[in-house]
């Protein structure tokens, strides 16, 4: 039996009087290729920001590799964590946003290389070097020296997954990478993370309205409603299988 | 006339050294006052937001001359503190008060910046002064830009004020040349203000270019 890498338990969220995550729980290995479906405002990108240490937990507890992500331990008290825990366990988590994000003041290599100069205290010619193979891997090598604001949407995000990729976690989160695409351009972004998906080894985390493509990546797709994973199994499972009237009308949307 | 004018251009750049000399010396430490309140404001220490906040306010609630006058007269006597020469008097006072009104634009430059460049930032596991240097300072610093011009153009009109602590600058030449030429008071006090705007036309260029600047700045 494998230990997972990431565990989710009952956590909860709230921003002022609203109460969006409703005691989630959830195990990831490892490896584990997850897709997050449901309904918007059920909650997916809370999910997914709680694990990158954008937002904190109302309740609950969060771990990754072992370690209480938000929680450590003082002379046998549990305290709130400093910026330096966070850090350690954020090493391990990428994130790429539906906004993109990318840093407009930096060629796109740049964007890469810094954090690896910065955080990884890297070597610069080493930093460049990492940062050029991973930008041809997404098919940019013909734009080391672009600036965000020169590229399509489908570029820039492919830029923003090299430099979190580049940065070699072991858990990648992906939050609707899509949605603010035009259609023409969804294809090759989503022919990266086929790629990733096939050959990577890390754990990947996919908010995603692309059904049929997170079916066709997914180990496991989460039905999240209303702040519960409402339904969790392999896609056949969940698409096909399940009586979930919520989950059937959600699916119907999809279908026409 | 146009001799008489060209006359007075002359006498006038006596005072030409002090004014720029307190004018650059007082922009500097604007900007510097500017980024240590600017940033100070934004400190998650409810003390240093606190006392930061007291200075931005005091020095904008009042006005440039009574603080001038205070550093000159009322601190020395009150508190036996000697701040140096007149020449530092009036570029402490100076770059106090203006350093106030340009905090505020490095404070709203930085949260202008969009919140998706720190979250972006936080991902990468940059450490909090990582993501101010290398993400936000920079993209914040392309907005301050127009405004740091602007206020520019009120600290070398602000040096003016220093004839009054008896600084011998542009202003004070032209009052002593209108005192000793009576009849010539309006073309002395015409060629002073010539002066100042020519000294502040490449400070108006440079305003401009960064206006420029400011605009194709940001968004990626
Ligand atoms: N920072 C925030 N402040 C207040 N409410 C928020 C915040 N972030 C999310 N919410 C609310 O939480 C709910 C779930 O949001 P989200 O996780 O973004 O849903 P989803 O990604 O599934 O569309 C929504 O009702 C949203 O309005
Ligand atoms: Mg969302």
């Amino acid at each position: 039996m494998m230990e997972p890498i990431v565990q989710y338990k009952n956590v909860h969220k709230s921003f002022g009087d609203t109460h969006v995550l409703k005691g989630i729980n959830l195990d990831i290995n490892p490896g584990e290729k997850i897709a997050i479906i449901g309904p918007s405002g059920s909650g997916k990108t809370t999910i997914i920001r709680l694990l990158m240490t954008l937002e904190e937990p109302t309740d609950g507890d969060i771990y990754v590799a072992g370690k209480n992500l938000w929680k450590i331990e003082k002379n046998g008290k549990k305290m709130p964590a400093n910026e330096r825990h966070l850090a350690s366990v954020r090493k391990d988590i990428g994130m790429v946003f539906q906004h993109f994000n990318l840093f407009p003041h930096k060629t796109i290599l740049d964007n890469c290389a810094m954090p690896l100069i910065k955080v990884k205290k890297m070597k610069k010619s080493e930093a460049r070097e990492m940062s050029k193979q991973m930008l041809d891997r997404v098919g940019l090598g013909d734009k080391y020296d672009a600036y965000p604001s020169n590229l399509s949407g489908g570029q820039k995000q492919r830029v923003a997954m090299a430099r979190a990729l580049v940065m070699r976690p072991k858990i990648m989160l992906f939050d609707e990478v899509t949605s603010a695409l035009d259609p023409e351009l969804v294809g090759e972004v989503l022919e990266v993370i086929r790629d990733l998906a096939e050959n990577a080894s890390m754990a990947m985390v996919l908010v995603t309205h692309e059904m049929d493509f997170a079916l066709e990546i997914a180990d496991r797709v989460l039905f999240l409603d209303e702040g519960i994973i409402a339904e969790s199994g392999t896609a056949d499972e969940v698409i096909n299988k399940s009586d979930n009237p919520r989950l059937q009308n959600f699916l119907k949307r999809f279908r026409a | 006339m146009f001799e008489t004018g060209w006359n007075i251009l002359n006498y006038l750049t006596q005072g030409l050294g002090t004014t720029l000399s307190i004018f650059l010396t007082a922009t500097a430490f604007s900007f510097l006052m500017a980024f240590i309140a600017g940033l100070s404001r934004l400190s998650g220490n409810i003390l240093i937001r606190g006392v930061t906040a007291v200075y931005v306010e005091v020095f904008r609630g009042t006005s440039l001359i009574v603080q001038l006058f205070w550093l000159y007269y009322a601190v020395p006597m009150l508190f036996n503190i000697n701040l140096g020469s007149n020449w530092w008097v009036g570029v402490i006072a100076i770059a106090l008060n203006y350093g106030a009104y340009m905090s505020e634009v490095v404070r709203t430059s930085v949260l202008s910046v969009d919140k998706g460049q720190t979250e972006a930032s936080i991902a990468l596991n940059l450490t909090r002064y990582q993501r101010m240097k290398e993400v936000i300072l920079p993209q914040a610093f392309r907005l301050m830009l127009p405004e740091f011009g602007n206020y520019s153009i009120q600290i070398l009109k602000g040096t003016a004020l220093v004839s009054l602590i008896g600084l011998t600058d542009i202003l004070y030449f032209g009052d002593i040349y209108r005192s000793t030429n009576l009849s010539e008071g309006p073309l002395a006090y015409l060629m002073v203000l010539i002066m100042y705007f020519i000294i502040a036309l490449p400070l108006i260029w440079l305003s401009k270019k960064g206006e420029k600047i400011a605009r194709r700045g940001v968004a990626s």
